[in-house]
């Protein structure tokens, strides 16, 4: 058998008196696209900040290809190939399209006692991602802060695409996107499975995750309240267990249509 | 990392009509240090009326006004780069005096050669601007605060120390001591001398009576200024230190989450500043002869000020170190162009204070023109 890619075993995290997690479990496997879902509050974006080396479990055991992981960073994490987009994006509107995207991870070379980037290349490749998932940029310089909200999601997942290596991990990347940009980002999901890395897509969606999916994982208040794998189960099945299924049959008869 | 592209066809370039057409002029009007940039040229046009017949732009009148923007430069360079990074220094001036004392007390006091003096009053002051950028990282205080402690401990320390192993707080005697040191010139000399003679000799510089021209060398803080902004200013545009430094003050949870090292970056930059601050403290003793246990007084403000003039945010991820120097300038011409004009000096700090509300609102301006926040 195959040695999934990620394996979490029984992770808990506390915030002080918060319990965000009380014991999950969850693998990933090769080309595999494994999504999760839940309510809000969930703690979906905190088990993926976990596996993305921002925080520590507070227990629990943690493997990335069946060795302990021990991310003290995310930087730890991103050198063990595995790229994220956080909820907040994690972009600095501030800075230039091109520094926002080799952030942490910069072209360059040496000159003396220096690292030196390397713009010209960074600027192009910062441009051709972009392009690639349907942004045209006016000027890979410009400032990320006039850049619209779809638009910095689009740079935050292109980014993670070019530099995750294995494993891609994207917290609700859809949720600002125009219809053109989401399928867009739908293909990149399937295509990345194609070339064997796995991702991890958070989506309240559940058009969107039964679209790609090969896993499903439900969470709710810190537990997993149910798996299932591609066919197992339908889109009805999915909404019930998010939580929120009943109140939206509830909502649906209420007003009297579908919802 | 090429490999790891995903290989989907792209549409093909096309020019974006939406883009309107940035002409070189608007390129630099976005630039965080362009207003300094024409605040210098504006002040000295200024001056060269105002000031006329003065001096002020004579050979002796330029080393004047630019001897004390050079001494600002070399600290408010490195206070630009820990603003951009989102920190504060309020230690700087008492740091100067601190060091200052720490290289003339060994010197004089202890009989140390006047090298060794310097070294360790450099290790000293680097230390504890290490430690005071580690509290700030540790202890997740405010650096506002936590330099503003070390602002009166190495003040007071200054003082203490200078009393207690040599009753005075005014060290003389360094320039006897460093007779014939070789690191002591590289701080307190001058170069160029020969240049300076030629001019005297050809009559285009003014003499004094024997002679002697009345600029006799270049004094080396100028050249460590130049040395010091031209370092932070390839760092800041062309390294990855420099995109270190921007993250860091822009957004800190961001760029800690995509692996930047926001700590490191950050002692690093309080270690540099005290490191400025030392040289400069050094300087001074080795060009006056003295040391001086209230030297540098003020001059974390003046440093700051001058950053903040030249374009640096104050809530940090944004600036330049060129336009710190340009706020160096700006403040060495105003300090001296009042002397030379013969106004009131109080009137400099008038100026000052209008400047500086001036350059916060202008920079807040810049700053919603470059995010495109309304
Ligand atoms: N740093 C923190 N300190 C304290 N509590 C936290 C922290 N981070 C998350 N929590 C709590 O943990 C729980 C899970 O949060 P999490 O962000 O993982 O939810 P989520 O499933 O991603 O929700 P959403 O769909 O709204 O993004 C929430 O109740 C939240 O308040
Ligand atoms: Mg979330």
């Amino acid at each position: 058998m195959d040695m999934p890619l990620i394996e979490a075993r029984d992770i808990h995290m506390h915030f002080g008196h918060v319990i965000a997690l009380a014991g999950i479990s969850f693998t990933l496997e090769e080309g595999q696209v494994h999504c999760l879902l839940g309510d809000n509050g969930a703690g979906k974006s905190t088990l993926i900040k976990i596996l993305s080396g921002v925080f520590r479990p507070s227990k629990g055991e943690y493997l990335v290809a069946g060795r302990d992981a021990g991310f003290g960073s995310p930087r730890d994490a991103l050198d063990a190939g595995i790229a994220t987009v956080f909820q907040d994006l994690g972009l600095v509107p501030l800075m230039s399209i091109t520094r926002n995207f080799f952030m942490g991870r910069e072209p360059v070379r040496w000159l003396g006692p220096f690292h030196v980037m390397k713009f010209a290349y960074a600027d192009r490749v910062a441009r051709e991602e972009m392009r690639r998932i349907g942004i045209d940029l006016r000027d890979p310089e410009q400032a990320v802060g006039t850049l619209s909200g779809g638009e910095r999601q689009c740079l935050a997942i292109a980014r993670a695409v070019f530099f995750g290596a294995r494993v891609l991990i994207l917290d609700e990347p859809t949720s600002a996107l125009g219809v053109a940009q989401t399928s867009m980002v739908l293909r990149y999901i399937h295509q990345v499975r194609g070339k064997g890395l796995g991702v991890i897509f958070i989506t309240h969606n559940v058009r969107h995750a039964m679209a790609v999916g090969d896993a499903f994982t439900v969470l709710n208040r810190g537990r997993v309240a149910g798996r299932f794998r591609r066919g197992e189960a339908s889109i009805e099945d999915l909404q019930g267990l998010m939580a929120g299924g009943k109140e939206l049959a509830e909502l649906a008869e209420e007003l009297g249509g579908t919802v | 990392m090429d490999e790891s592209r995903i290989t989907g066809a792209a549409p093909p370039p096309r020019l974006d009509e939406r883009l309107g057409r940035i002409n070189w002029a608007q390129r630099l009007m976005m630039r965080p240090d362009s207003g300094a940039g024409v605040g210098v040229v504006l002040l000295l046009v200024f001056f060269a009326f105002a000031a006329a017949g003065s001096g002020m732009f004579a050979a002796d009148g330029i080393m004047n006004w630019l001897h004390v923007s050079a001494e600002l430069g070399v600290v408010s360079v490195p206070a630009a780069l820990l603003m951009i990074a989102g920190e504060f220094d309020l230690s700087i001036g008492s740091m100067i005096g601190f060091s200052g004392m720490m290289a003339a007390i060994p010197a004089v006091y202890w009989g140390w050669p006047v090298w060794v003096a310097i070294l360790f009053a450099f290790a000293l002051s680097v230390a504890l601007g290490w430690l005071d950028g580690y509290l700030v990282i540790r202890t997740r205080l405010p650096s506002f605060i936590v330099s503003l402690a070390f602002l009166f401990i190495l003040r007071g320390l200054s003082l203490a120390l200078s009393v207690m192993l040599t009753n005075q707080t005014i060290i003389s005697g360094v320039n006897r001591a460093a007779k014939g040191d070789w690191l002591a010139p590289v701080f307190g000399g001058q170069i160029a001398q020969p240049v300076f003679v030629f001019l005297a000799h050809a009559h285009l510089i003014g003499t004094y009576r024997d002679g002697s021209p009345l600029v006799s060398g270049i004094p080396m803080v100028m050249i460590w200024w130049v040395i010091i902004a031209a370092v932070a200013h390839f760092v800041l545009s062309s390294t990855r230190f420099g995109n270190y430094i921007f993250a860091a003050g822009g957004d800190a949870n961001a760029a800690r989450s995509l692996g930047v090292p926001v700590a490191r970056v950050k002692v690093i930059l309080f270690a540099a500043t005290a490191f400025c601050s030392a040289l400069l403290g050094i300087a001074q003793v080795m060009e006056f002869g003295s040391a001086a246990a209230d030297r540098g007084l003020d001059m974390e403000f003046e440093a700051i000020i001058a950053a903040v003039i030249g374009g640096s945010l104050l809530t940090g991820g944004y600036g330049s170190a060129i336009g710190a120097c340009f706020g160096a300038l700006i403040f060495g011409i105003a300090q001296q162009g009042i002397y030379f004009a013969n106004w009131n000096n109080n009137w400099f700090r008038v100026f000052l204070g209008a400047l500086l509300l001036i350059a916060v609102l202008f920079n807040t301006l810049i700053r919603r023109r470059v995010t495109g926040e309304r």
